[in-house]
């Protein structure tokens, strides 16, 4: 199957052009945030009445790479040179549905078109894919070194030490990063669909 | 005692960027049955050629390494306290090596140490044995697929599970399910009937340690393990949840003692990167399989 290529930002048509079951590589800038750094945002940048001046300066930098931007859900395996550059050695994609109750938000207020990881999001995200015109991309899960390859350079990293190496936001360029559409902006989940039919296998089971 | 740390550091680096071959096979046969063209089949080449990268430049397979859990088998005079502390050394300098990602996190403050150790982190169990030589088994369990771990207490109304085998078959199936891809389908299913809810869970996770290809001594449970391997493929939700033929690769089965109040069901799901490896300390001499 051929696979199309998505350079980063990426355009609100070209994500509307897209459809459950696409392969796509991905090349440019991607930012990594899991559990804790959604936790962190909606703190953060959502919630509070001011954002602390100690945190003005990520949520700027946040806002302008994720603008047409890509969210990835991972906590990397990483390793520091002499030289003190960091490299990600494995990084596959962490389960996405736990960052259910806040990606609308998130997809809404950075102006995400793509957010990867595994397991697929639900209908609440699904939504937010319709009506702002973004895309969940699924990587393989578990594939930690082959995706690690398609890292070219990570670039920095934001609340490393508050969060930690796995939860922190690596801010890195990729260069091929493989992934599939399983949620595209037209309504379609292909999680809905495998749920839905995997429901009436069971029931003719039991 | 002798210094063991390094084979330690080495029975966690071939567990991490290792894996067995009894799990490979198994993926390569799922390869084979699944639709050229599908998706299942393109994710299982991922998934095979992940493993090659990563046996050949020792580096994680996964990057969640998961919970280090080990069973330690010991003959009578060893110290478990020397064991532990020589196991811990080994855990903190694999993770500074990159075999282990930082994983265990304080979960009231949420720091993370970075060196993986905790006072309940990694997992321990010692058993005093009557051979005359250690074993130690590792496995890395990973957090993705822990969470898609199910509990049931029988009966159940809305599976129809009443506390026999057949109510065990429901339950489990419907873990199955429940799991969908967000576990790194295809998948190992461990399983526990009985016990109280902890030791349940443990025995589950136990299975794990079974080579993939057994055959349950008992009849009734190895009918039903072969059962349920056939039955759950047939739901449809593949290597990673794409749609297929292969959701689970095997299902292992054991029981234990209960209350006569309690029929507990426990369903632990390992993902596809199954890591565990054994190190077996013979006569000075130290062998990794």
């Amino acid at each position: 199957m051929t696979s199309i290529d998505l350079h980063i930002p990426i355009s609100e048509e070209q994500i509307r052009s897209l459809h459950v079951g696409d392969q796509v590589r991905l090349y440019g800038v991607v930012i990594t945030a899991r559990d804790a750094a959604h936790k962190y945002i909606e703190d953060t940048f959502m919630h509070a009445s001011a954002i602390p001046d100690s945190e003005q300066a990520v949520h700027e930098e946040l806002k302008r790479l994720w603008a047409g931007g890509v969210m990835y859900h991972c906590g990397p395996v990483v390793s520091r040179d002499a030289a003190g550059r960091w490299r990600f050695v494995s990084a596959g994609p962490t389960t996405s549905i736990r960052e259910e109750p806040y990606e609308a938000d998130v997809i809404h207020h950075f102006g995400l078109r793509a957010v990867i990881g595994k397991g697929g999001m639900g209908p609440k995200t699904l939504a937010a894919c319709r009506e702002y015109g973004a895309v969940y991309l699924h990587a393989v899960g578990g594939a930690a070194t082959l995706i690690a390859d398609s890292v070219q350079e990570v670039l920095t990293v934001f609340k490393k030490d508050e969060l930690g190496v796995p939860e922190a936001f690596w801010v890195v360029r990729v260069d091929g990063f493989p992934a599939v559409v399983t949620m595209d902006a037209h309504g379609q989940s292909l999680h809905e669909k495998v749920f839905e039919a995997s429901k009436q296998r069971l029931a003719e089971l039991v | 005692m002798e210094n063991l740390v390094p084979h330690f550091i080495e029975l966690i680096r071939r567990s991490s960027t290792d894996l067995p071959a009894d799990m490979e096979t198994a993926l390569r046969r799922a390869r084979e049955q699944e639709d050229p063209t599908s998706a299942a089949q393109s994710t299982l080449d991922v998934i095979l050629e992940n493993v090659r990268l990563s046996r050949e430049r020792s580096t994680p397979i996964c990057q969640d390494t998961g919970t280090p859990i080990f069973y330690i088998y010991y003959p009578a005079g060893w110290s478990t306290l020397a064991l532990k502390q020589q196991i811990r050394t080994a855990v903190a300098e694999a993770t500074a090596r990159s075999y282990l990602r930082p994983n265990s996190v304080d979960t009231l403050t949420g720091k993370n140490p970075g060196n993986n150790l905790g006072d309940d982190f990694p997992s321990f169990h010692f058993e005093e044995w009557e051979e005359d030589y250690l074993k130690v088994d590792l496995m890395l369990k990973g957090g993705g697929c822990e969470n898609v771990g199910a509990q049931y207490s029988l009966p159940d109304t809305r599976l129809g599970a009443n506390r026999d085998l057949e109510g065990v078959r429901r339950a489990v199936l419907d873990a199955v399910q429940q799991a969908q891809g967000m576990g790194c389908a295809p998948a190992v299913i461990g399983v526990a009937v009985g016990g109280d809810r902890g030791a349940s869970y443990i025995k589950s996770k136990e299975q794990f340690y079974r080579p993939l290809d057994d055959t349950n001594p008992d009849p009734k449970l190895a009918a039903l393990e072969g059962r349920l391997t056939r039955e759950a493929n047939t739901l449809g939700i593949g290597p990673m949840g794409f749609g297929g033929k292969t959701t689970v690769l095997s299902v292992k089965i054991d029981s234990l003692e209960r209350l006569p109040a309690s029929y507990f069901v426990t369903a632990s799901y390992m993902c596809w990167a199954d890591r565990r490896r054994t190190l077996i300390y013979r006569n000075g001499q130290v062998t990794i399989e």
